[in-house]
């Protein structure tokens, strides 16, 4: 059904542009002088008809859901829903829609019934009142558009303004996007705070995202301290960037001051690609073949490893970071003045002294930069350690030992739970905001050196 | 006063043979080759670990390209299938019985149990489809070739070892034995899997296929272009040809920048609690997922496009306002296309990352166990990595080299899409 209304809707602008320009040519072919090229004419006529239409129609679609559930809620016989709560209350709306949809399980209620006829009747008086509005916008506008067709009328100035309109709105989405996701996230933390005290969850050192299933029962109210998910976080954090640092910069080194130019043209693009394999081949590259190979080493060597250890998530999230690192490190290594090398070598240091006396201690910030980025990837990482990390979270440094991260429990509180009124899932929230205002302060003061540091030289 | 009257002391005369200072330079030579031997290794270490993590996911995945199949005579018995109720009939007694009818010494109930074991459960679809897509087929024998069960796929591509003690192989020796049977008549053929492709996901890995995480991949990404490109050139124009230097713009930029580095997972949050939450739009969708990879996509493409918008030369731009084009003329109809080659290198590239992105689509619910390829962007479907994450996470063995295949297949979905991207760039670049 709405496929058709779109498609009404793209009919009817594309005739509104024909029916306007062909009779501004008209006009034109009567000798007149219009103001406007006649394409301009009948893309007025768009502006007026379809863009309006459409932007109700996507408004219309996106609040009927929530208006047409309340009217709903608002309906409902006040003696049956008195002492419901939110959840079941959730159920018993889910119930009605389907049986509205004709999926009738057993006997309902008949003020189930009843509201489910009641909920058809909205949803068909909605769809209803779109098509006739969407109708009407359409007639009026195709109407004004073409009797505005005359030789003094300036359609460019009219369309040239409604374009900068809807561009502006456009970039202005990015602005929505990071709005939305702070709202979003601040208002479900805020939720979850009502029921965890603040201090709690950022100082507690247990985390144990259980609710109890009934009244009273023992070790069921949980803890929901982040401490352990944090430092398990960083300990993977760590294992990473100990693997990807080193590897990082020395290819770069090489990369950048010893290797043949053909070398180069070859090496960077093959560097690119561990950067663009998706995350979650990389998660099962851990469980398949690092984890066992680490587990089968320890077994060698007499170390008792955990099934799931850090290690293992921790490199090979090492591995996913050194394209990060490498192309970070050669980008500020080139960046450092062609003056400084020349003087270096012209004093006459070999090209490795001026390497490592010159060129990286100058580029020292831009790679600082780049490990803060790196740093902030590897925190907000989630496919990777969802396979391969643990799920308990136990206060430790040890990279041997299991551990979990942030993003591991958002994901896991997550997964095939949609009830958005236990702390359970609303910590999941809390976790996000952590991590959103984390990431953000640590990109922020790697785009604040990487960005001095250009200054610095240009 | 001339150079010669200053009183510089005469330089010492180096002697460049003395030993002490040509082991000095040879100390300092061999450093250089430590450094650059270290930049090596660690260089050889990067492509090694490339090389390790392609090869052993093609090395487990190959052997799920070709699926064992068994050949049957089947009769298709009029008492157990009647033309009016074809979709319900007994077809895995059928298929079943001719099987049993290589093994006339196997009698006893248990064991006749035990020998069909080596059919997939899949066989009897394949044999309604048959006779559905062809009625006339009652009462008649058909040869068939249906999958063999999972175990005896592995057994048949040597994953399962036959020297390994009978207590510790999911199949025991005389299962093994009538397995052999089968294949000595030449009954056995292990052809391409064509079900991997062909079927949505099962709880049986023989039966699993990756059609519906394709369809809901192309649909989430379909969806995904759809709002990301045009709005994402719509904000990258604005905010290069036309925006004024002011607050607002300042803060549009820093925004596209820090969007671009928010952790993927954080967008699965806002899709969750907006989307699903406030919006109401449907669990597990594709139109949701499209959205969602869409916000992530956006960055991508206005920097991509921005980049694009200012390598073209002002002199186009001054051309076009000198012979009274306006500046919005100017920009669509002379920019944004010769800006284009690049705005769509950029836009395949954030398409690629949008293709591999898995956290945020767990979130809305693109994780689900569903059977069916999807019908359109409203219905519940899975993605590609989101597939291979539940095959991951599947305990039957088979769905090992399946997640590898299906990964094989993602990885070379993604290498075409940046081949694509590559040629655009060497063949449309224009260096100005």
């Amino acid at each position: 059904m709405i496929g058709y209304l779109f498609l009404l809707i793209i009919l009817a602008g594309a005739a509104g542009f024909f029916i306007n320009r062909r009779a501004a040519r008209a006009r034109m072919a009567a000798g007149e002088r219009l103001h406007s090229m006649a394409a301009f004419h009948g893309a007025y006529a768009v502006c007026l008809s379809a863009l309006p239409a459409l932007v109700f129609t996507l408004l219309f679609l996106l609040f009927e859901g929530p208006i047409v559930d309340a009217i709903l809620t608002a309906s409902l016989p006040a003696d049956a829903v008195a002492d419901m709560d939110p959840g079941q209350l959730s159920l018993v709306e889910a119930e009605i829609k389907s049986i509205a949809r004709g999926n009738v399980f057993g006997e309902p209620e008949p003020w189930k019934r009843d509201a489910a006829a009641y909920y058809a009747a909205l949803r068909h008086n909605a769809t209803l009142a779109l098509w006739v509005a969407v109708i009407a916008i359409l007639g009026v506008g195709l109407a004004l558009a073409r009797r505005r067709v005359s030789a003094r009328f300036r359609a460019r100035h009219r369309v040239e303004r409604v374009i900068g309109w809807i561009m502006l709105a456009c970039s202005g989405t990015a602005v929505l996007i990071t709005a939305g996701i702070i709202a979003s996230l601040l208002y479900e933390s805020i939720r979850f705070f009502e029921k965890v005290p603040i201090g709690e969850f950022l100082f507690g050192l247990n985390w144990e995202p259980q609710i109890p299933i009934r009244e009273g029962q023992i070790a069921g109210s949980g803890a929901f301290g982040w401490v352990p998910v944090f430092v398990g976080t960083l300990v993977i954090t760590s294992v990473a960037l100990f693997v990807a640092i080193p590897i990082g910069i020395l290819s770069a080194i090489y990369l950048n001051e010893f290797a043949a130019p053909r070398l180069r043209a070859v090496a960077k693009p093959l560097l690119e690609i561990l950067a663009g394999v998706p995350t979650v081949v990389y998660g099962f590259f851990a469980i398949l073949v690092v984890a066992p190979a680490i587990r089968t080493a320890g077994a060698t060597l007499g170390i008792d490893v955990a099934p799931n250890t850090a290690l293992a998530a921790g490199s090979v999230m090492g591995v996913m970071l050194i394209p990060f690192i490498s192309s970070f490190t050669d980008d500020a290594l080139s960046a450092v003045p062609q003056t400084l090398r020349e003087g270096s070598l012209a004093l006459g240091a070999t090209r490795g002294e001026t390497m490592r006396k010159v060129l990286f201690p100058a580029a020292i910030p831009g790679i600082v930069g780049g490990i803060l980025l790196a740093v902030s990837r590897a925190i907000g990482e989630t496919m990777i350690v969802v396979m391969a990390a643990g799920l308990i979270a136990t206060l430790t440094i040890n990279p041997l030992d299991s551990v979990t991260t942030v993003t591991v429990q958002i994901v896991t509180l997550l997964i095939g739970d949609t009830a958005f009124d236990n702390p359970k899932t609303l910590a999941a929230f809390a976790l996000g905001l952590m991590l959103f205002i984390v990431t953000l302060g640590l990109n922020l003061v790697a785009l604040g050196v990487v960005r001095k540091y250009r200054e610095l030289y240009d | 006063m001339s150079v010669q009257d200053t009183d510089i002391p005469a330089a010492r005369p180096v002697d460049w043979r003395d030993p002490r200072i040509l082991a000095r330079i040879r100390r300092r030579h061999a450093r250089d080759g430590w450094l650059k031997a270290a930049g090596l290794v660690a260089l050889l270490i990067a492509f090694a670990l490339l090389a390790i993590l392609v090869g052993s996911l093609v090395y487990r995945g190959h052997s799920a390209f070709t699926q064992t199949m068994v050949t049957l005579q089947v009769h298709v018995d009029p008492k157990k299938v009647k033309p009016e109720r074809l979709r319900r009939g007994k077809y895995d007694d059928m298929v079943e019985a001719a099987l049993l009818s290589h093994f006339p010494e196997v009698r006893s109930r248990a064991d006749r149990r035990k020998l069909t074991k080596i059919l997939s459960k899949g066989a009897r679809l394949a044999l309604r489809d048959r006779v559905t897509a062809d009625p006339a087929l009652i009462g008649q024998t058909v040869t068939i070739s249906v999958p063999v069960s999972d175990p005896f796929d592995q057994l048949n591509k040597g994953l399962i070892g036959r020297s390994t003690p009978e207590e510790r192989r999911i199949v025991d020796d005389r299962a093994i034995a009538w397995f052999d049977r089968l294949a000595e008549k030449g009954l056995i053929s292990r052809p391409f899997n064509t079900a991997l492709f062909l079927e949505a996901d099962s709880r049986f890995p023989e039966l699993a296929g990756l059609a519906g995480a394709i369809r809901g991949s192309a649909y989430a990404l379909l969806v995904c272009f759809l709002i990301s490109f045009p709005v994402g050139i719509a904000a990258a124009i604005y905010l290069e040809e036309f925006a004024p230097r002011n607050r607002f713009v300042d803060i549009v930029e820093v925004n596209i920048n820090n969007l671009a580095a928010v952790p993927s997972v954080v967008f699965g949050l806002l899709a969750l609690a907006v989307f699903l939450g406030w919006f109401g739009l449907p669990r597990s969708a594709p139109l949701v997922g499209g959205m969602t990879l869409a916000l992530m996509t956006l960055p991508t493409i206005i920097i991509a496009t921005r980049a694009a918008v200012k390598a073209v030369p002002p002199s186009i731009r001054e051309a076009a306002l000198g012979i009274g084009a306006s500046e919005t003329q100017v920009v669509f109809s002379h920019v944004l296309p010769l800006a284009m080659p690049g705005i769509l290198t950029g836009t395949i590239i954030g398409l690629a990352q949008a293709l591999g992105e898995t956290a945020p689509l767990l979130l809305i619910g693109m994780n689900a166990f569903i059977t069916e390829p999807p019908g359109g962007v409203l219905d519940p479907a899975t993605a590609l990595p989101t597939q291979i994450y539940i095959w991951a996470d599947s305990p039957e063995r088979g769905f090992v080299s399946r997640t590898a295949a299906a990964i094989c297949v993602l990885l070379l979905f993604l290498v075409t899409m940046n081949a694509l991207a590559v040629i655009l760039r060497r063949r449309f670049e224009r260096r100005w």
